[in-house]
């Protein structure tokens, strides 16, 4: 029958895509983890031991570690704090009518749509450079002493430039999760002699609950990993203090050519970022009965 | 030709039964309304006949053929659809034409089919226009257009009308019953309006949670309802029932009378005394919400005005020769 | 209703509105005007915002370091590459998830959103090595290769919620007018699913553009795209302020309009569905 013929067809099509993520997942990972238990340097080919655990101890207890992990949770946590609290705000200014509103829109969604490297070089040499970016000619104006950003305030520097990259995303899903709260729910409201704050903290913040979940759940994604704005920037530096863990992974491996603890620290990063995905994918899900 | 025959025809969605056996004769150009509260399964037992949906036992003839293994564009019938399913990117024109030319017809006998029909239906000012430039009404239009042209064996209608505002399904009810009068073709028509099925029905199926509780014309169902649920189901405003004292009385476990069937006497005796709850002067028609004690809440309608307000006492007197009887089984008692 | 507002009101939250936008549009403002600056001006202390001498010069220049053209056909190569293959492999899956779902179609679409949430660093050791070993470091096809992996489940995602969009009852329609599977895709689906097609498109050509984690791990100079040619700037300082900002603009010019016109698609597609 026609529906049977349907659905054998629709298995079909299926599979390829299935097939290819299925061995882009098992693959690199089950290989990640194999390395992770060897004694396997590039730089020293063909003396691969197997060392089990002992990756993971030595990538666990390095101070760098430790260093990175804090830096990692720093930068995700500011970014998401700014980007989550202007942009409440700046979604609700944006959701009043505004002359212009479309071009404003443009204006506030473009950082997001620059390249990491272009973004983190205009900011690093034309914004923030000590003596000849616009911030240090600024202070000077106010009489102050001109900052040397990447130096005085490394980690401050590369969450103020995701930030900005990252602002953009969370105003717009904001955005468009306050275009859908019905209207008449907020008349409502104010027949009932709400005033707009009540409105706001009653009715708007809570509409607007599960988007800032979404977007504390995808930004945290992305953020775990920040990689070429540290890389064209600081380069990790200064010491460690840039360094978060996409970055110590990167540098162990390509730099120390050090495979064994840099896998360890990979499967790290994996089962930070599964705890995150872990909610996200509940979310999704749940919407997808609807 | 345009017979279909339904024989014992079941469809489950795993573990549930939608359609329980139904066996139905419709006879080539009737109009005939499968009408049911949400859930009845009529909109299953349409697109069974569709073809939309495979039935999981029993037969579908169509003009003598069993169809059940027939793809839904073999079956020679055509469908309106309660969304109208109109394709959005291609004009009334395309959107009329699109079965016609998938049956391979020549070019100029499409445009020739396709303005005709569209004269029919007043369309042929739109012909160019896309769905989304039009109103309800005439998307409503384009729907039936598209299926007229292919002259189908029968139309398959799934509440067509339920998305236009009432001024415009009342005019539309005119213009479908006469346009199938016209065609006369065989139409299988799904609401759950009852007033629809009343005046657009050659014969009514009255179907509930599965099962075809009776197969009539509007006036037989109105006066000979073969059960509870039909004699509820079908007349506005609902048929008042009483059980009790009343109906032993008459030799049955619940009788029925019909609004339009109670006297009303102002302070009156005998008949069912009770207190006016609510009136609705309607001007044309009163009807009256009478509180009457151990029997209920009845309705009673009465044509014209009638200056009762709430609280005055009334009494009703069911006329004796419009009493319908259920027995315990809720199935009615004929004399 | 939309109701009415009063004049005031409406003028404090234009005003409000375009500065904070001017604000959070003024690095790239800056960038594209110090990029028709000299790099005397570009460097300069005050700086000009207007009234300096407007010049095209670092555009020739860059578009004479002949270079520039190379990476940018690369970053066209490698993106338009990875959205195009993946495209062709998400089509047939969305298609087949959306129109005939099994009970296992959630749990593969939850499946392939969590291949997404995998941390590239977390694979970044075997993938590197596998790649040096089969040559292919520093080529297009690796590129297009990790970037059509890493996005087709965005590409699966997008077009199954676009698809999932379709009446069911307009393809029952096509049915009953007779039209074949295959004429039903032609005729009735794929006209109905072109803005969909276009928009997961364009937004992943943008993601492809901007990837800047494997393109910087995995190329080095002939394949790399634009992500790693300005990232080459980032060591000598000072004296190329200019031209980096003309590179830059150049390279960000399409993608910032493609953006622009993706940019209600772009929630859809980032959050899966999650937000409407």
């Amino acid at each position: 029958m026609a529906t049977q013929q349907t659905q054998l067809l629709a298995r079909t099509l299926l599979t390829p895509a299935v097939a290819l993520l299925f061995i882009w997942m098992i693959v690199p990972l089950a290989l990640t983890i194999y390395f992770a238990t060897l004694h396997y340097n590039l730089l020293d080919p063909g003396s691969e031991t197997f060392v089990g655990l002992e990756n993971f101890r030595y990538f666990l207890t390095d101070p760098a570690f430790l260093a990175s992990l804090q830096n990692t949770l720093v930068l995700v946590g500011s970014v998401l704090a700014i980007t989550i609290l202007l942009g409440v705000p700046l979604a609700l200014l944006l959701d009043q009518q505004v002359v212009g509103l479309s071009i404003v829109r443009l204006m506030v969604i473009a950082p997001f749509f620059v390249m990491p490297t272009v973004s983190a070089l205009v900011w690093k040499n034309l914004l923030m450079h000590p003596v000849s970016g616009l911030f240090a000619w600024i202070a000077h104006l106010f009489g102050l002493p001109a900052i040397d950003w990447f130096n005085d305030a490394p980690l401050f520097s590369v969450i103020l430039i995701v930030a900005w990259q990252w602002l953009p995303f969370a105003t717009l899903i904001l955005l468009t999760a306050l275009q859908s709260l019905d209207e008449e729910q907020k008349e409502a409201a104010e027949m009932d002699g709400a005033s707009a704050v009540s409105t706001f903290i009653y009715i708007t913040l809570p509409h607007l609950a599960r988007p800032i979940t979404v977007v504390i759940l995808i930004e945290t994604i992305f953020l775990l990993t920040v990689f070429a704005e540290i890389f064209v920037t600081t380069g990790g530096g200064p010491g460690l203090q840039t360094t978060n863990i996409a970055f110590l992974i990167y540098s162990q491996a390509l730099i120390q050519y050090d495979v064994g603890s840099a896998s360890a620290g990979g499967l790290v990063a994996v089962v930070l970022a599964n705890i995150v995905a872990f909610f996200l994918v509940r979310i999704v899900g749940r919407n997808l009965e609807a | 030709m345009g017979q279909i025959t339904l024989q014992g025809v079941q469809k489950s969605f795993g573990p549930v039964h939608i359609i329980k056996g139904a066996d139905l004769d419709i006879a080539d150009g009737s109009f005939v309304v499968f009408v049911g509260p949400s859930g009845c399964g009529k909109t299953t037992l349409l697109r069974l006949i569709a073809g939309l949906e495979d039935v999981t036992g029993g037969a579908i003839l169509i003009d003598g053929r069993n169809v059940v293994d027939v793809p839904p564009a073999k079956r020679g019938l055509s469908m309106v659809f309660q969304s109208y399913a109109l394709y959005p990117h291609m004009s009334v024109r395309g959107n009329i034409a699109f079965g016609l030319k998938m049956a391979g017809i020549a070019k100029d006998e499409i445009n020739r089919k396709v303005e005709a029909a569209a004269a029919t239906l007043n369309l042929t000012p739109y012909l160019d226009r896309k769905p989304r430039e039009l109103s309800g009404g005439q998307r409503q239009r384009v729907a039936i257009g598209r299926a007229i042209v292919r002259e189908p064996k029968a139309f398959l209608f799934d509440e067509p009308l339920s998305n236009l505002d009432a001024a415009l399904r009342v005019q539309m009810r005119l213009e479908v019953t006469r346009l199938q009068k016209q065609l006369a073709t065989t139409a299988i028509y799904v609401t759950h309006d009852q007033v629809e099925a009343m005046t657009m029905a050659d014969k009514i199926v009255v179907l509930n949670a599965g099962k075809i509780e009776q197969y009539g014309s509007p006036l037989e169902l109105y006066e000979k309802p073969a059960n509870l649920f039909v004699a509820g189901f079908i007349g506005s405003p609902k048929m008042n029932f009483v059980t009790g004292e009343p109906a032993k009385q008459q030799g049955a476990a619940t009788v029925g009378v019909r609004p339009e069937h109670l006297k009303v006497e102002r302070n009156g005796q005998g008949g069912w005394p009770g207190t006016v709850s609510v009136a609705e002067h309607l001007g044309s028609d009163t009807f009256l919400y009478v509180d009457a004690g151990p029997l209920g809440m009845l309705t009673a309608r009465y044509v014209g005005e009638l200056g009762l307000s709430p609280g005055d006492k009334v009494s009703l007197i069911p006329d004796p020769a419009r009493i319908h009887r259920f027995d315990d089984s809720g199935k009615s008692i004929h004399a | 209703m939309a109701r009415m507002v009063t004049t005031q009101r409406k003028v404090i939250s234009t005003v409000a509105a375009w500065l904070v936008g001017f604000l959070i549009f003024f690095p790239i403002l800056w960038m594209v005007l110090a990029s028709f600056k000299t790099e005397l001006e570009a460097f300069a202390i005050p700086p000009s915002f207007l009234f300096f001498h407007w010049t095209t010069e670092n555009y020739v220049t860059v578009q004479e370091r002949s270079d520039y053209f190379h990476h940018a056909l690369n970053s066209i190569i490698i993106a338009g590459g990875s959205t195009l293959i993946a495209m062709l492999i998400a089509i047939p899956a969305a298609w087949s998830m959306a129109f005939s779902p099994t009970k296992r179609t959630k749990d593969i679409l939850l499946w392939m959103l969590s291949t997404k949430m995998m941390p590239p660093v977390g694979v970044m050791v075997p993938i590197y090595l596998i790649y040096r070993n089969f040559g292919l470091l520093d080529t297009r096809t690796g590129l297009v290769l990790i970037l059509c992996l890493g996005n087709l489940p965005i590409v699966v995602w997008m077009l199954f919620t676009y698809f999932k969009e379709i009446p069911k009852d307009i393809l029952e329609a096509a049915r009953m007018d007779g039209a074949t599977i295959g004429r039903e895709l032609v005729y009735v689906l794929t006209p109905m699913a072109v803005p969909g097609l276009a928009s997961t498109m364009l937004l992943n050509l943008i993601l492809a553009w901007n990837e800047a984690f494997w393109t910087l791990n995995l190329s080095t100079l002939e394949a790399a795209p634009l992500t790693v040619f300005i990232a080459s700037y980032s060591s000598p300082e000072g004296l190329f302020w200019a031209k980096l900002s003309a590179a830059s603009t150049l390279a960000i010019a399409p993608i910032l309009v493609l953006g622009w016109f993706s940019q209600r698609q772009l929630v859809r597609g980032l959050t899966f569905g999650a937000v409407k």
